[in-house]
């Protein structure tokens, strides 16, 4: 997808350029994630931010799931439903458009990010209007829809505080649940200050940095929009079949006037998205705000089945998008990775997505479940792509925090050797395979590591002899050893040590 | 001086403790059956509780690890003084090489599975297998089956998931098999405890190591800020993405340091190599050592 934009001014602040999109008919530009997270470490800012929300939110997020007392049986409850659905995925989207129609909703469907586009925006054109109000979505982000409105002469408009501090502020979000989690407080301020007045109700003056006056400035600010707006566009946690329902949760409320105000309303849904029955809402319901926000209820749950005459929206779009989801699906291994509820868990709890945030991920989805989502999804092609399964030391803390029990390190291992085995198959080769030709070897039989390690200790013997560790060295050891030092192998190993000490036996 | 003998109560119903092994360690594997106990058993019990040592004549083999064996070796040195002083005779299978997961971890499912070969052609006629590591045993214990269920070799698989039922990290060993929480073991320093990643996540040590620690005579245990959060090894990890790994480890040496220990104790030497790396290049005087280290350590011995 290109976008032309000299033909008019922008009617929306200009995200960075590049794309962190999936579905992009073009390989993806952002560099691999070593790059990317080498850049983002040097943002102190950032880091002390991040440490500091993810603190918070993942300490709170055990104090509520403590109070559960069968947490376990829900999280299992919660992956064996959407394990079901993935099962019969086509059953179950069948019933849904069948109910949705019934009930009054256009059921769309999109393969890919251009189809769903192409749909959204023929949609929003045909109502003769050139903006809509959003809220928070990852599909949309997904696709890069607000992108496309643009390109189309539309301007979307983002009325979640986060997202519109991103918006605004010329950026990428950064977190799927928190967008602005990079942000501080002085920088919102800075960012209202700066762009708000060019889109619409500027800020008041010597507006201060207190949180309830910035959330006031933006109240004000999406007023009018709200007021304004004939289309909104929104996402959907979950579609349920059987009653043809479509529900949202959040946080702001933004949801509610964007899901009330506008006279026609689109929700874009991901494929895997739908839930059989209303019951099985409670499931979610109890694993999802517990999970992301860390409370024990979100303040605004929406539901709505078709239209109602003379209240709400007249007109309502579903717009089912796949764009690769099916990928995923066709894998065995990796299909678990389509349980996720969006909480955003394995964010807060990666040690890695802590230190480096979401930008360096270069993919709408960050953290654990972005490394094993987006490359499934976008394929294993792209620089970054191939680097997003590596991003991990597999400490394995994000799958004890995943309220649908995705086995996130084991599919992060399933990638890996997706990714070992193209390599050693491409026309090229690759260092890493070839590496692995004598460190196999070494370990392939004893008599081999025997053999390695009498010259190891003939070296540690002769040249290391006066050494206990050895300081920063050339390459190949130089990443291992420019930040630590590492102790010089002893003279002896313990085979040789037991052969000479307990001799005789085995 | 013997050790103190302490039996918890879960070493009565522990199905995979076949009592009669501690009178009769000579006895082929396949003559025991642990469904077996019943009457019998209290009877055998009143016998072992009666042993100067908790674990006359069991004997154990001894998963070194590959870099126990080539860089740490006086980890596994220390488990066959804490073994052998606590009355196993312990065994080193000399066929064993690695568990595998450097390659698995990494991608490569086919070396991997040429170390889980040399780690069935070890262990498998063993009841009773010990590695100080709670990542080597549990990578053997996650992903060994896989591998050779990957590579059609069922065979394999099946041998595999015996080793898996027998092995077992050192703190597990001790708690669950012999049941002691207290191994006899002097060391009078203040030490910090990191629970690694894998010993926590995968192999699921639990409280054990903590109990083994705080039973340690002279021993001042502190409590780590942020324990649970990964130090950044990783693996290849390190490799791969040094700049995040070295943000991490050196995280985790503050951590360490601000906690006044001499020593940061854990039970995989490769953690402990990252986070001691980076202890020793900040000059910070705190040492690396591995849980299993502390616990052979007695009265007498040099510090």
């Amino acid at each position: 997808m290109t976008i032309n934009l000299s033909i008019s001014p922008r009617r929306t602040p200009a995200p960075p350029p590049g794309t962190i999109g999936i579905g992009q008919p073009e390989p993806v530009a952002s560099p691999a994630f070593r790059e990317n997270a080498k850049r983002q470490l040097q943002n102190t800012q950032m880091r002390k931010n991040l440490r500091h929300a993810t603190t918070t939110i993942r300490n709170k997020r055990l104090l509520r799931v403590a109070e559960v007392p069968n947490w376990e049986e829900v999280r299992s409850a919660g992956a064996a439903l959407k394990d079901r659905i993935g099962r019969h995925l086509d059953k179950y989207l069948a019933q849904a458009e069948e109910n949705l129609t019934k009930a009054g909703a256009h059921v769309h469907w999109a393969r890919d990010a251009e189809e769903a586009n192409r749909i959204i925006t023929g949609i929003v054109k045909s109502k003769g209007v050139d903006e809509v109000v959003k809220i928070k979505s990852m599909v949309t982000q997904e696709i890069e829809m607000n992108e496309a409105l643009e390109a189309a002469g539309i301007a979307a408009w983002e009325t979640d505080l986060a997202e519109l501090i991103v918006q605004l502020g010329h950026d990428r979000p950064s977190h799927i649940l928190v967008p602005a989690i990079h942000r501080n407080r002085e920088e919102v301020r800075e960012i209202f200050n700066k762009e708000m007045g060019q889109y619409g109700t500027p800020p008041p003056d010597k507006m201060s940095n207190d949180p309830p006056i910035l959330a006031g400035a933006a109240r004000r600010h999406l007023r009018e929009k709200f007021l304004r707006a004939k289309v909104g566009i929104s996402g959907s946690n979950m579609v349920i079949c059987d009653t043809g329902t479509v529900c949202i949760v959040e946080s702001e409320g933004n949801g509610r006037m964007c899901l009330t105000l506008p006279e026609t309303l689109i929700s874009v849904v991901g494929v895997e998205k739908v839930i059989p029955t209303f019951d099985d809402l409670e499931v979610f319901m109890k694993l999802l705000p517990r999970s992301s926000t860390a409370e024990r209820m979100n303040p605004y749950t929406s539901m709505w089945t078709g239209t109602t005459d003379g209240d709400g929206p007249q007109e309502l779009h579903v717009v089912f998008v796949d764009n690769g989801r099916t990928n995923a699906l066709a894998d065995p291994e990796g299909r678990s990775a389509l349980r996720c509820i969006r909480c955003s868990a394995c964010m807060n709890i990666c040690p890695i997505f802590e230190r480096v945030g979401g930008h360096a991920y270069g993919s709408v989805y960050p953290g654990p479940i972005g490394i094993i989502l987006t490359p499934q999804m976008r394929g294993i092609n792209s620089a970054i792509d191939k680097s997003l399964p590596y991003a991990s030391t597999l400490c394995c803390a994000c799958a004890d925090a995943c309220p649908v029990k995705i086995p996130i390190p084991d599919i992060i291992v399933h990638l890996r050797n997706k990714i070992a085995d193209k390599k050693k198959h491409d026309m090229h080769p690759h260092l890493e395979p070839t590496v692995m030709v004598p460190v196999n070897w070494m370990f392939n039989s004893a008599k081999h590591f025997e053999f390695v390690q009498k010259a190891v200790s003939f070296a540690a013997g002769t040249a290391l002899k006066n050494t206990d560790y050895l300081g920063p060295m050339p390459w190949p050891a130089s990443p291992w050893t420019r930040a630590r030092d590492i102790p010089a192998p002893p003279a002896e190993s313990f085979r040789q040590w037991w052969k000479k000490n307990r001799g005789g036996r085995r | 001086m013997p050790p103190t003998v302490e039996f918890c109560p879960r070493f009565l119903t522990n199905r995979k403790i076949d009592l009669s092994l501690f009178l009769w360690s000579d006895q082929k594997s396949s003559d025991r059956s642990c469904s077996s106990l019943g009457e019998d058993a209290k009877l055998i019990l009143k016998g072992v509780m009666a042993l100067p040592v908790p674990a006359k004549g069991l004997r154990v083999a001894l998963f070194a690890t590959c870099i126990n064996d080539l860089m740490f070796p006086s980890t596994p040195k220390a488990v066959v003084k804490l073994l052998e002083r606590l009355g196993c005779i312990v065994d080193f299978p000399t066929e064993q090489t690695c568990c595998g997961q450097m390659f698995t971890n990494t991608g490569y499912f086919d070396a991997g599975l040429a170390s889980v070969k040399t780690y069935v052609k070890a262990f498998e006629p063993y009841e009773y297998i010990v590695g100080p590591s709670g990542s080597c045993v549990g990578a053997i214990r996650h992903q060994s089956v896989m591998l050779a269920e990957k590579a059609g070799d069922t065979a394999l698989a099946a041998k595999a998931a015996k080793c898996v039922e027998h092995s077992y990290d050192l703190s597990e060993f001790l708690v669950d098999v012999l049941g002691l929480v207290d191994v006899g073991a002097f060391f009078p320093h203040k030490v910090t405890y990191h629970p690694t990643c894998h010993s926590t996540r995968i192999a699921k040590v639990g409280e054990r190591p903590y109990q083994l620690l705080r039973a340690v005579r002279g021993l001042d245990l502190i409590e780590l800020p942020d324990a649970s959060t990964c130090c950044g090894f990783g693996g290849t990890f390190s490799i791969k993405n040094p700049e995040v790994s070295a943000a991490m480890a050196a995280d985790k040496a503050r951590n360490v340091v601000s906690t006044g220990a001499e020593y940061v104790v854990t039970g995989d030497n490769a953690c402990l190599m990252n986070i001691g790396g980076v202890l020793h290049r900040n000059n910070t005087g705190v040492r690396p050592i591995h849980l299993a280290e502390i616990l052979a350590h007695q009265e007498g011995d040099a510090a």
